[in-house]
């Protein structure tokens, strides 16, 4: 470092650029980043050793037969759980048919029609409360209102309790996907001379879409692993669905309470149908968790 | 929405009309606006001529876009907002009882100061507004003539199903413009359109405004001089009075922009305009 003639000295600096691993800077830097390491392995245990228990106990049996047949009887041989999968898309058809058209609804008269009125606050906290609703609760609810009512067990009112549950998920993630189209793409709207109806349907629900399916591909997927709103509201069936003229209105099957059901019987066979059928419910779950998270990321 | 107004087409001069020469397609006469109990702009009379640039120029808070928000009824949106005055376009004062502001807005269109294209395709963005009207003719050439109205079509001609956010900040401007203009509104109101742009991405913004005026009238706000001495034919400058205790925004003088800049009537826009206050 020169010096400029006629300046006062300029202060010799030393500076240690040298990387010391026992300093203890390093030491605490070193020491986190290995712990943060194992937290995010051990978060990871329980997904995959479940995946390989499901994968080795549950493939073995997977087959066509197990998705295509009836389930067997006691003692019987074979057979599978093609009618609690047919149950289990109807019963999800049905509850996304209710769920999804209300929910998103809801989330437009939340996020941009009333955003700060009593009736949306009151609304919200109705929502964020039945997020937390245990899942038994809305059985309860479809049991009353569908299963007394009509004297049966059924397909509705399974969808109707799987709605229940899928209702906060979707107006909650529908209402953030909204609020998130930023003010400015608003404002373009409304300044080429769109009506408020115009701005909601050509503007803000085709640039909130990616998050609005994000959160009903969530919902969906939770529902279609729960089996205790099925429980007293669907029941169970080893028969078709659809066998006998299409009837609705009976008790319907379902993978969740099929693998309830069958792992707590005495017969191999029955444990091992149980560890298939749980497999094809994970990777329905898994399928579409990967699917929305690819709708999620698509931007036009 | 079914019919179009044609860019300078006469205006139907019936009942109402003040007593403006022909040329004036908007004449605003703002008493005072409100945002809730705020007096935001009060006092001023802007008129906006057929087939020239309007510049709105002033200090930061005194109220020029307020008043450019005003002619199509976009601060409607604003909660809180109140107009006393009147806007008269083509005869009729839009803020009558029974003007429907989404129609106002057809006629008069509007370019923000962030590029907003919509999440779509550059062809939907600027086919949007032709959708909206229910257009009955060929929708591809109005888009192309919107295009190269925002000299936009040469850049853009080969991917036109690309989003309209993958564009770059001035041409995503330039969509906007070619958005606004696909319509054919008569008048077209900038917000400060080069604020969020680089200087050249600036400069192509302006010499369009220069070409765009032969087909439509512009009315724009901008924080820049030079800006307003570029492209402005007649320049309004606004200030704040803060003698109230508040800060209210209000017309100082109006004119062509070579007499405003050189020689101005009021004290006030001798200081603006010549770097004293900003």
């Amino acid at each position: 470092m020169s010096v400029a003639p006629g300046s006062a000295a300029a202060p010799v600096v030393t500076v240690r650029l040298q990387r010391s691993v026992f300093e203890r800077r390093a030491l605490r830097n070193g020491l986190l980043t290995a712990g943060a390491w194992a937290a995010a392995i051990v978060a990871g245990i329980p997904l995959v050793s479940v995946l390989y228990m499901l994968i080795v106990r549950g493939g073995a049996r997977l087959s066509w037969e197990a998705l295509s047949t009836l389930p067997p009887a006691g003692f019987e041989m074979g057979g599978g759980f093609g009618n609690a999968l047919v149950g289990t898309v109807v019963m999800v058809g049905l509850a996304s048919l209710l769920s999804i058209p209300v929910g998103v609804m809801a989330a437009v008269y939340l996020a941009e029609l009333g955003p700060g009125s009593r009736l949306s606050r009151t609304a919200r906290f109705a929502t964020k409360t039945l997020t937390g609703m245990p899942s038994i609760l809305a059985g309860v609810f479809a049991y009353a209102a569908v299963v007394l009512v009509t004297g049966t067990y059924s397909a509705p009112a399974g969808g109707l309790a799987l709605a229940v549950l899928m209702l906060p998920t979707v107006v909650l993630t529908a209402e953030e996907a909204i609020k998130a189209v930023p003010k400015i793409t608003r404002d373009a709207a409304y300044g080429i001379g769109c009506t408020r109806t115009q701005v909601i349907w050509k503007v803000l629900l085709p640039t909130a879409l990616p998050g609005i399916l994000t959160g009903v591909m969530l919902a969906v997927a939770r529902a279609a692993g729960e089996t205790a709103p099925l429980l007293f509201t669907a029941l169970f069936s080893s028969y078709w669905l659809f066998d006998g003229g299409a009837k609705l209105m009976q008790p319907t099957a379902s993978l969740a309470v099929l693998i309830y059901n069958f792992s707590g019987m005495p017969f191999d066979n029955q444990i091992e149908l149980a560890w298939a059928a749980s497999l094809v419910l994970v990777l329905i779950v898994l399928i579409i968790n990967v699917v929305s998270r690819l709708v999620g990321q698509r931007r036009v | 929405m079914s019919v179009m107004v044609k860019p300078n087409a006469r205006p139907a001069e019936s009942g109402g009309t003040p007593a403006t020469n022909g040329s004036v397609v908007i004449d605003c006469k703002l008493d005072q606006v409100f945002y809730g109990s705020f007096l935001a702009v009060r006092d001023s009379h802007v008129e906006i001529e057929r087939g020239k640039v309007t510049g709105f120029i002033g200090p930061s808070g005194c109220g020029k876009s307020t008043v450019l928000r005003s002619l199509n009824r976009m601060n409607d949106l604003i909660h809180g907002f109140r107009f006393e005055g009147h806007v008269h376009f083509h005869g009729r004062n839009v803020y009558e009882r029974t003007i429907d502001p989404v129609a106002v807005r057809r006629y008069i269109g509007m370019v923000f100061q962030q590029p907003n294209p919509f999440s779509m395709s550059i062809f939907d963005n600027v086919a949007f507004g032709l959708r909206l009207n229910r257009f009955k003719g060929n929708v591809a050439e109005r888009v192309e003539k919107a295009l190269r109205q925002a000299a936009l079509w040469d850049e853009v001609k080969d991917k036109l199903k690309n989003s309209g956010l993958s564009l770059s900040g001035g041409q995503q401007q330039r969509l906007c413009i070619a958005r606004a203009v696909a319509t054919e509104p008569s008048v077209l109101l900038m917000d400060e359109p080069c604020s969020a742009l680089d200087p050249i991405a600036t400069r192509r913004i302006e010499e369009l405004m220069v070409q765009l005026k032969q087909s439509y009238t512009i009315a724009i706000v901008t924080h820049n001089m030079q800006q307003a001495q570029r492209v402005a034919d007649i320049t309004a400058f606004f200030s704040v009075d803060i003698s109230k205790g508040s800060r209210t925004g209000y017309l100082v003088e109006s004119g062509p922009t070579k007499a405003l800049f050189e020689s101005p009537r009021e004290q006030l826009t001798k200081e603006y305009v010549s770097g004293q206050f900003s």
